[in-house]
């Protein structure tokens, strides 16, 4: 495989099409699978992001007495923003629509700038869910932040660069996920966590008539649900770059690989969705700081011994 | 710097200061807040045009971090308990303003008044910039900083440790800890009842 090269600039328009389709995609398996629509026929569910879509476009606009407009419209642009900010330092094969040499710590700035994004989605509606909704997130946040910033350390630790186009140059010889399976696992669980999905949905959840989602009128949701599915999406293709290789394979393009890869940990990522039960923060603060931190810093430690050797040696 | 550069370098300049005036224009502790925050991420895009692309994109990460925090405790010690009403930013507004100004001119005059080193040998790849800073600021200390860094975070988990046992959240613990003061604890997974339906007699001894 070659060296991973900057694309055209119009490539920026490519990648962000591509974000939304497999956002789009993602929410067709994500109905396919739910276990929740089961009396529903497949290709009902297949094309439930299209009536989803002509459903929140054509909803009437609702609004809270008092609401913080500016805020609250941040709070649902951002996280598709978001995504779309991290994707330009994701590879696809050997293409990258920028190659920074501090990829890794952009995807780590942007990630955090989600905390911004999913408390103002919370608090600039001026209503009780919502805001109870924005502030579990930050509690969720501080829970997930940490181990998430060690498991990012761990492949620049090992590929000597915080570049993400060197850090795939890295795995020519042996994948990341074999020398640091936790810290690829602690990654893809936090992709989920910032992205309020499965078990990470709690500040979105059910009990409080779906939290920072609750005030959200049609078009503003909309937005946000395609955020979420993008950032499911970049996130998965993050996972690929730094643990799974890259575009690296057999036969195929490098692209395909890389999509081929993608597809599969998203696939996981959607259908684990509706089965693994919701975690209160507290809960996942303690599973979070209590075994995960010690477990990824090990990781850290021993990828580091590693790194330390085959310098040496 | 090219002149697309330093067009960027004005208009990120101008964002970072009318940012950080509205931080005490506005009259909501949200905004003025994540105004602030706007104001760094400016920060940061000067410092990454001024090929310090590690340290811009660190402040960013950080700056945004600590707001998000902050808003949190903004919120909760300011006088108006749920924050959802307008208040005003300006507390001693006269003292503020001296204070400011006397720290922006002095800023301002330490920046054009220093006598900047000049430039040693020829212009550092990007990725040789974020080695630099690290080992300006690391360098000599690099020994010290990492035992220090070990010495906080054994810290922080030892607190933590120490304070999860009887943490607000710990119901479980606490749950078991007055059933088994009230003698209650094998009767508990039977509801309170006997087998024969009978109210154990502790069970409403609340």
């Amino acid at each position: 495989m070659t060296a991973v090269q900057v694309a055209a600039g119009w490539s920026v328009v490519a990648a962000a099409l591509m974000v939304i389709g497999a956002a789009v995609a993602a929410g067709a398996l994500d109905a396919a699978v739910d276990p929740r629509s089961r009396t529903v026929s497949l290709s009902a569910r297949l094309l439930r992001p299209v009536w989803e879509t002509s459903r929140l476009l054509l909803a009437q606009r609702r609004a809270t007495t008092a609401a913080d407009g500016l805020l609250a419209t941040a709070g649902s642009v951002l996280p598709l923003l978001i995504a779309l900010a991290m994707v330009a330092v994701v590879p696809l094969g050997d293409r990258v629509v920028a190659a920074p040499t501090v990829g890794l710590v952009w995807f780590n700035a942007m990630d955090v700038v989600l905390w911004v994004a999913w408390w103002l989605a919370g608090w600039g509606p001026n209503s009780v869910h919502p805001l109870v909704g924005g502030y579990r997130f930050l509690a969720q946040a501080l829970a997930y932040e940490l181990p998430l910033m060690f498991a990012l350390t761990a492949p620049a630790v090992a590929a000597g660069s915080l570049s993400v186009t060197d850090i795939v140059t890295a795995q020519k010889q042996l994948w990341f996920v074999a020398q640091m399976p936790i810290a690829a696992a602690v990654f893809i669980g936090a992709v989920g966590a910032f992205s309020l999905w499965g078990p990470f949905a709690h500040p979105a959840g059910t009990d409080i008539a779906g939290g920072v989602l609750a005030e959200q009128p049609g078009p503003a949701r909309l937005l946000v649900r395609l955020g979420q599915y993008a950032l499911l999406v970049v996130g998965s293709a993050m996972a690929v770059a730094l643990f799974f290789g890259g575009g690296a394979g057999p036969v195929l393009a490098p692209w395909a690989w890389t999509v081929i890869k993608t597809a599969v940990i998203l696939a996981a990522l959607v259908w684990l969705r509706h089965r693994i039960p919701v975690w209160r923060p507290e809960k996942l603060m303690r599973a979070a700081w209590l075994v995960v931190l010690p477990v990824t810093l090990l990781q850290l430690l021993a990828v580091s011994i590693l790194a330390a050797a085959g310098a040496a040696a | 710097m090219s002149a697309a550069g330093i067009a960027v370098f004005a208009a990120l300049a101008v964002i970072a200061v009318a940012a950080g005036i509205a931080v005490f224009v506005v009259d909501s502790m949200a905004r003025a807040t994540f105004a602030l925050a706007l104001s760094f991420v400016a920060v940061g895009g000067e410092l990454v045009l001024l090929t310090l692309a590690y340290l811009g994109v660190v402040t960013i990460l950080m700056m945004v971090m600590e707001m998000a925090i902050m808003v949190i405790f903004m919120v909760m010690f300011m006088m108006n308990p749920a924050g959802l009403m307008p208040m005003s930013m300006l507390h001693n507004k006269r003292g503020a303003l001296a204070i400011s100004v006397g720290t922006f001119a002095l800023l301002a005059a330490g920046a054009l008044a220093v006598p900047w080193p000049a430039r040693h040998g020829a212009v550092p790849a990007p990725a040789q910039t974020t080695r630099a800073a690290g080992e300006a600021i690391m360098g000599g200390q690099m020994p010290v900083m990492v035992g220090i860094s070990a010495v906080l975070f054994a810290t922080i988990v030892s607190a933590l440790v120490l304070a999860v046992p009887h943490g607000r959240y710990d119901h479980a613990a606490r749950d078991a800890r007055s059933l088994h003061d009230r003698g209650l604890h094998d009767n508990a997974r039977h509801g309170g009842t006997h087998h024969d339906g009978t109210l154990h007699d502790g069970g409403d001894r609340r």
